[in-house]
């Protein structure tokens, strides 16, 4: 699936990313069409949470080009870094969630979903409040709506995170270990919120541990391992029968169904 | 054994309120300009931008490790000749009592500042907050809980430090008890009620932050 031009939706080109001395992303590629959900997968300190971060300049590129829908940003030697302004206006358009969640906590959950509308957007806190109760209700927390974030679970913590970051109307969502910080018990409620998304036809990128779940919601899998794509491929066809040999080893770490890690 | 005389001391009630009054002016003086001095040199330190680092770096230290009273003199009798301006007593006192203050509030500012996650700039900025918006917002409502109580305590001693301006005869309260012990020659009464003045004013303010340090500890 492309948009009217032709063209994917998010465009990651040569793409290269240092900490001090330490390369953390090597000519990384990747292109996501519009309604595709695509799964990084890969080894602690590989690079997965570093290339998310750059899909919205979370991380600033070191060389590279970041294209998501009608906005590109080059990086690289002879180019102008992105004023704090450009930035704004560009991460406003991709909606993130966190391992940690991350909400805010002296707001209830629905002023947590209302923030991004009402400050960025400036949107009246009328239709900000009725698009977060929307929202709210989508993610199945309706009646949450007045609680702080210290009264929630873990599971409906990243409910809201997920419903605060769709409360921007992104473009695309991008998932950094949604559910790694969840009790096993809780993982299923967040999952099957974006299992719902992806069915809607979100754009999406999803760093998960959850290898059954990117075999069955993903469309393409992208394995990472040093800063680099080992591997690429439709999910199942990764996921079932990976051809590079370091891709077998790390899945091979996964039960059969893959779960949980094995060690 | 001494004879108290505290009756005597009527005649000179007015003196004593209207130094009440220079100290509490003072205070709030002091308070106000040295909070917005501290918000700036506490951000300024936080900056991306080396030399405002510096230059706010730069200004704590000086103030943080140089005497009160040397700081209080000095910006009397040596500013003046240096930039050629004319400073009256109560200027140079406000000066120097709001600087030396904004330099503590300043490191509490910004501790309170770098105690937030991580996590919450974050999810700020990609939102697509504005560094500001996210420092209005989202950092700045989480830090100033946990930077009310330590700011009300350098508030209170700076409170206490107010009693300095006397020796630029700045008619504040412990001046004004000097003025009354020399006409009544009842020193000890005199100074035993400066000193209970000052505890009956800042005895109930301490009561007040430690309760809120309690409140806080409960909360989250
Ligand atoms: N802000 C940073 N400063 C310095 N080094 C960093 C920073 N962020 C990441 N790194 C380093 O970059 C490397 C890749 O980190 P990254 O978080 O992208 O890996 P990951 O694949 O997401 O790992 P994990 O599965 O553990 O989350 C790691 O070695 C990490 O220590
Ligand atoms: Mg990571």
């Amino acid at each position: 699936m492309t948009d009217v031009s032709g063209r994917a939706k998010i465009e990651i080109a040569h793409l290269a990313k240092s900490f001090g001395t330490q390369a953390v992303l090597k000519d990384v590629s990747l292109a996501v069409p519009a309604g595709g959900v695509v799964a990084l997968i890969g080894p602690s300190g590989s690079g997965k949470s570093t290339l998310l971060r750059c899909i919205n300049l979370l991380v600033v590129p070191d060389a590279g080009e970041v294209r998501v829908g009608d906005d590109a940003f080059r990086f690289g030697a002879g180019t102008k870094l992105p004023g704090t302004k450009a930035l704004a206006r560009f991460r406003a358009g991709t909606g993130m969630v966190f391992q940690h969640f991350n909400l805010f906590p002296h707001l209830t959950a629905l002023q947590n979903v209302m923030e991004g509308p009402v400050t960025v957007q400036r949107l009246p806190k009328a239709e900000a409040e009725a698009r977060a109760r929307a929202l709210l209700a989508k993610v199945g927390l309706a009646d949450k709506a007045e609680q702080y974030p210290s009264r929630l679970s873990g599971g409906q913590k990243q409910r809201v995170a997920i419903a605060r970051a769709l409360a921007m109307e992104p473009e695309v969502m991008l998932f950094d270990e949604a559910t790694s910080a969840l009790d096993p018990e809780l993982v299923g409620e967040v999952l099957s919120v974006m299992r719902a998304l992806a069915a809607d036809g979100m754009t999406m990128v999803i760093v998960t541990h959850e290898i059954a779940f990117a075999r069955e919601v993903a469309d393409r899998v992208v394995f990472l391992r040093d800063g680099v794509v080992v591997e690429e491929g439709p999910a199942r066809t990764l996921i079932d029968a990976p051809q590079h040999p370091d891709t077998q080893a790390f899945l091979a770490h996964f039960h059969r169904r893959g779960e949980a890690p094995a060690a | 054994m001494y004879q108290w005389d505290f009756g005597s001391l009527w005649t000179y009630r007015w003196l004593f309120v209207q130094g009440l009054g220079v100290t509490a002016a003072f205070t709030v003086a002091i308070v106000v300009i040295g909070l917005l001095v501290g918000l700036a040199a506490g951000l300024a330190k936080l900056s991306h931008v080396a030399p405002l680092r510096w230059l706010s770096n730069a200004y704590i230290e000086v103030f943080r490790c140089t005497p009160l009273l040397v700081q209080l003199v000095w910006f009397y009798y040596a500013l003046p000749i240096l930039a050629g301006i004319e400073i009256s007593a109560v200027g140079a006192s406000v000066l120097a009592l709001s600087l030396y203050g904004g330099s503590f509030y300043a490191e509490i500012i910004r501790g309170g500042i770098v105690s937030i996650d991580r996590g919450q700039g974050e999810a700020a900025a990609a939102l697509g907050m504005t560094p500001a918006q996210s420092l209005r917002r989202i950092i700045l409502p989480q830090a100033l809980k946990r930077m009310v109580p330590p700011l009300m305590n350098q508030s209170i001693i700076q409170f206490k430090n107010t009693s300095l301006v006397s020796v630029l005869a700045v008619p504040d309260l412990l001046y004004q008890g000097q003025v009354a012990a020399h006409d009544s020659y009842r020193p000890l009464e005199i100074y035993t009620l400066v000193a209970v003045l000052y505890f009956a004013a800042l005895y109930p303010l301490t009561w007040i932050v430690r309760r809120g340090e309690q409140r806080l500890a409960t909360s989250d």
